[in-house]
């Protein structure tokens, strides 16, 4: 870990952004298209999968790239409950990130669905056929997204109430473009 | 880090004003994505629940052609399909296919001679690892245009109100011509005298890219034998499973795969309207029948015959049952799938 570093590298705030739209575009397509059963429904299906895939090892990729750079710490002075719930949303982020991906390719692979990601390009089956794999996973797939979206509206709130009113640089730490030289200057 | 530099209170207040704005509005706008402002959109929920029948909800079973036997087999393509499709099926070939006989009823239970419409679901898999899922029925059009109103049909059809159907028949005439048929087109005695016809329109692609509307067919090579629906009751309310088991002990069935390609201006978003009689036909395969299995641990039990499932070479056109049969079909599986053991796995060919 790189602790005097007050920004994460250009490369995690790339990660960060890109994934942020095609989670958030994710979460969207997904509650949409099990919702409808107009043509749309087949539209949006066939960009769930492609997308969930890029959104796996997208997460590889900056897991790595976590491991290698780190994190900027965070500000002196913080509570230990407020340290902890931001470490923790840290991980439950890396898990869900992957692991949402992957309960979608064994869900369908559990009920012997091709698992096609463009026209003629397949995935394998990563779990054999399995009606009670299907189900299980099937939940898993269903009460984590609304997790997953939970966790991002609390994640929003968080980075805009350091962003708007503690003003101490947490949002910097990830911003797309430095809004500041120096972080957070006093006014 | 730097300290953190509070704000004046009035800043604080319009920040967390600003804060609750956008978690706010980004909650509603998921909430609206997943139709819960909507209670008037059609949802594969509400089809599915539409199907419940009288008997009850048909745990562990399809909630739509709950009814059915499995068969394994052989789809031979003859090679003159790969004018129309670049999809490996349509190349000269054998690949096994895997399937099911069915009953159009979401009670599993109801007997052979209180159901009309009869199915088969298909699967035929090639080599290149891609599959060609289909489920077919015996009339030669569906009900109705849409599948908003396939779900007010089954609305009506379950209303206790007795102007129901009649309401429903005066806002989609279409379905006029369905009961047409299903008063007058002889049954028969056999699952292996049935034709089975896609009904709904999909668009080949061929080795230049070219698209052809087309609907398919497989036609049988056993000579269908009228029978009336009180002398098919008489022979048992589970003839149908008995007989098909004992046809094909006593030697593999066919059956020809047949497509037929639409002319310009022809209806391909409207399954209730068939094409005319002379549209280009092309004999494209054989599908042997081989085998027969118990659906209670056979095969096709856990598959899902969802229409959308393509190869290269096939894919869906502006009709619109694809798509929604493909998201019924889905939610018919999620809810059985976790209701497996409500329909135990054992093997045994008696019906429960």
């Amino acid at each position: 870990m790189i602790g005097d570093r007050q920004r994460f590298t250009p490369l995690q705030r790339l990660l960060h952004w890109l994934m942020a739209v095609c989670i958030f575009a994710m979460l969207f397509i997904g509650v949409g298209m099990v919702s409808t059963v107009m043509p749309k429904y087949l539209t949006l299906v066939s960009i769930h999968k492609p997308l969930g895939i890029a959104i796996l090892v997208l997460a590889l990729v900056r897991l790595v790239v976590r491991l290698r750079f780190g994190a900027p710490s965070l500000p002196a002075g913080w509570p230990e409950p407020m340290k902890l719930a931001a470490q923790l949303s840290h991980y439950a982020f890396y898990v869900l990130m992957i692991a949402m991906p992957l309960i979608g390719w064994g869900m369908l692979s559990a009920a012997a669905y091709p698992v096609v990601l463009f026209r003629g390009v397949r995935l394998p089956a990563i779990l054999p056929q399995s009606d009670s794999l299907h189900a299980l996973l099937w939940d898993a797939h269903f009460y984590l997204a609304f997790v997953f979206f939970a966790l991002i509206l609390l994640h929003v709130a968080a980075a805009l109430f350091h962003a708007l009113i503690r003003r101490d640089g947490v949002f910097e730490a990830m911003a797309p473009v430095s809004t500041h030289d120096e972080v957070a200057p006093a006014e | 880090m730097a300290e953190p530099v509070l704000s004046p209170a009035r800043s604080v207040f319009g920040s967390l004003v600003l804060i609750a704005v956008v978690i706010g509005g980004a909650a509603a706008a998921f909430a609206y994505t997943a139709g819960w402002f909507s209670p008037q959109r059609l949802t594969p929920d509400k089809l599915v629940d539409a199907f419940t029948p009288p008997t009850g909800v048909p745990l562990g079973h399809r909630r739509n052609h709950a009814k059915g036997i499995c068969f394994t087999g052989m789809f031979e393509a003859n090679g003159a399909g790969a004018a129309l499709s670049r999809g490996q099926v349509f190349t000269r070939g054998q690949y096994p296919a895997l399937g099911r006989f069915n009953l159009a009823t979401a009670d599993p239970n109801a007997p052979d001679a209180t159901v009309r419409v009869r199915g088969m679901g298909l699967r035929i898999s090639t080599p290149d690892g891609q599959e060609w899922r289909t489920a077919m029925i015996d009339p030669p059009f569906f009900p109705v245009s849409t599948p908003q109103a396939f779900y007010e049909h089954l609305v009506a059809s379950a209303s206790k109100d007795p102007n129901a159907m009649k309401t429903f028949a005066g806002v989609h005439p279409e379905i006029a011509a369905f009961g047409a048929w299903a008063k007058s087109a002889p049954w028969t005695g056999s699952y292996a005298e049935e034709r089975y016809n896609s009904l709904n329109s999909f668009i080949l692609i061929d080795n230049s890219g070219a698209e052809h509307a087309v609907r398919w067919s497989l036609l049988p090579a056993a000579q269908p034998i009228p029978i009336s629906p009180d002398d098919l009751a008489k022979r048992g309310p589970n003839f149908l499973e008995q007989e098909i088991a004992e046809r094909v002990r006593g030697g593999p069935l066919r059956w020809t795969m047949v497509v037929t390609v639409a002319n310009p201006g022809d209806p391909t978003a409207d399954p209730s309207k068939a094409w005319p009689e002379d549209r280009r036909t092309i004999e494209v395969g054989t599908l042997t029948v081989q085998q027969i299995q118990p659906e209670r641990d056979g095969p096709c039990r856990d598959i899902n015959f969802d229409p959308t499932v393509l190869p290269t070479g096939i894919r869906t056109s502006d009709d619109p049952f694809p798509a929604a049969r493909s998201s019924t079909y889905a939610k018919s599986f999620d809810r059985r799938t976790a209701e497996a053991k409500d329909y135990p796995r054992t093997a045994t060919d008696a019906k429960p």
